[in-house]
């Protein structure tokens, strides 16, 4: 399993609390697609309209910056841990 | 009567001011700490749409029934992915793609009178979008968008290209006028199938001819309105000047010897009066500044020939407000008008300006006003 935790400063913008979630996944993207079908509007604050992270968005997986931030195809093994945050470049 | 109730969209959050028996006080206030670059008040049904920007998390559209009290959010306009073997569209001056990829909602009106739930929404980086149910849905109107010549749009202001405004004829819907930062003036008579330039006639002083100085693909209209009453009748204030327009933009005069100065961003017409028109003068080009640290709003009540500069309340030198394109309008009766400042100042303007009262001078940056009746 994975685990993918999100930055507080989202909580505010969305409806629900957004614990940190266990998923089974290959891959980062695979494992945020699952957060994001039980969060739909988490989406489009993590991702861009052509689906790569928000240029001011840093996505983590085990503690370093993930290397394709376009279609997040970094490979996840069981354990890792992937942290969604800002960026200090957005304000 | 007069409109007694407008919203304040700023850099840091949305207020809703209502008319009292002595002033002006804030009834709402929303999105504190966000970005606030857009509002529309729809008049049909009485919604409240507001774009709000976030440094980190994108761009989002919310939508509220009860005057800003509460909110929903509702998918943003979005560029659909960029299909197979379309070629990037480059931007002319640092000759990199333009993304297909939201930036800023930069202007949102609604579709016609007759048309309830059609809404226009113009953005960065130069997609028109269209919704035909409140703003539920969203399409990019490829049309404008495939159009070779934007490869001539230029950012003003911003990494890349922009529509400001958009003005629907009030007799026809499928009638639009856009203007684009930078790349002129588009019109559309078949509700967006088909789009013709509507800039000639206006030009960049600085820039000869024979460099492209007058070519319309690449004019910078800071910002476009129409007189509701003579649709024909349009104003711009443009980059290099103040132009007007009485053939529904198919040909621009500029209006010359503009005192203290033709440039500014701003721009507002009576709506039943289309000779009246309202401008916020500054240094131009790369300044921005008012001429001499004297804020001024300037008037002009017959077509552009002459201007009043109104001064009535406003302050006394040194004063270094900028009013961005869209934080200057005129309510429907054409006597009132709201007007907000860069350095955060707000005035309420009675009597077609010649009575200006400070509201506040403490609002973070304002980016537009918008009177909702």
């Amino acid at each position: 399993m994975v685990t993918v935790s999100f930055t507080p400063n989202l909580h505010r913008h969305l409806d629900s609390e957004l614990t940190s979630h266990q998923v089974a996944a290959a891959s980062v993207g695979g494992a945020l697609d699952q957060v994001f079908d039980k969060h739909p509007r988490l989406r489009s604050y993590v991702l861009d309209d052509q689906g790569g992270v928000r240029k001011h968005v840093a996505v983590f997986l085990d503690g370093k910056s993930v290397s394709d931030r376009q279609t997040l195809s970094d490979p996840v093994a069981g354990g890792a841990e992937i942290y969604v945050m800002q960026a200090l470049s957005g304000g | 009567m007069a409109d007694e109730r407008f919203y304040v969209g700023t850099r840091k959050g949305l207020f809703r001011y209502d008319r009292t028996a002595r002033s002006w006080e804030v009834g709402a206030e929303a999105f504190l700490g966000t970005g606030v670059p857009m509002l529309l008040p729809d008049p049909r049904d009485g919604t409240l749409y507001a774009a709000v920007e976030h440094g980190h998390f994108g761009i989002k559209l919310h939508r509220s029934r009860d005057g800003g009290g509460t909110w929903d959010e509702l998918d943003p306009p979005s560029f659909p992915a960029k299909p197979d073997g379309v070629p990037d569209t480059m931007c002319p001056i640092r000759g990199i793609p333009v993304p297909w990829s939201l930036e800023k909602i930069w202007s949102l009106e609604t579709g016609g009178a007759d048309r309830p739930g059609v809404l226009w929404c113009g953005t960065i980086p130069g997609g028109l979008f269209r919704s035909g149910d409140g703003g539920e849905t969203w399409e990019l109107n490829r049309p404008l968008w495939d159009r070779e010549e934007r490869g001539k749009w230029a950012g003003g202001g911003y990494d890349y290209p922009g529509i400001h405004s958009i003005s629907v004829h009030p007799e026809d819907p499928d009638h639009l006028l856009v203007a684009v930062s930078c790349g002129g003036v588009w019109r559309t008579r078949d509700g967006g199938g088909s789009w013709e330039q509507c800039a000639h006639g206006m030009y960049y002083d600085f820039v000869p001819e024979d460099q492209g100085g007058a070519d319309p693909d690449g004019q910078d209209p800071h910002r476009m309105v129409r007189c509701p009453s003579a649709p024909d009748r349009l104003w711009v204030q443009h980059h290099c000047g103040i132009f007007r327009s009485a053939d529904d933009g198919a040909s621009w005069q500029e209006v010359k010897d503009v005192r203290p100065s033709g440039f500014g961003f701003a721009a507002a017409v009576h709506p039943t009066d289309p000779d009246t028109a309202w401008f916020v003068p500054a240094k131009k080009d790369e300044s921005r500044y008012p001429v001499g640290g004297e804020f001024v709003v300037n008037r002009t009540r017959d077509g552009g020939e002459t201007f009043e500069t109104c001064t009535a309340g406003l302050p006394a030198a040194p004063a270094y407000d900028l009013v961005y394109r869209h934080a200057l309008e005129v309510d429907r009766t054409g006597e009132r008008l709201v007007m907000g400042s860069t350095t955060g100042s707000l005035w309420a303007g009675e009597e077609q300006g010649d009575r200006w009262r400070q509201l506040s001078a403490h609002l973070p940056p304002v980016y537009c006003v918008r009177f909702a009746g």
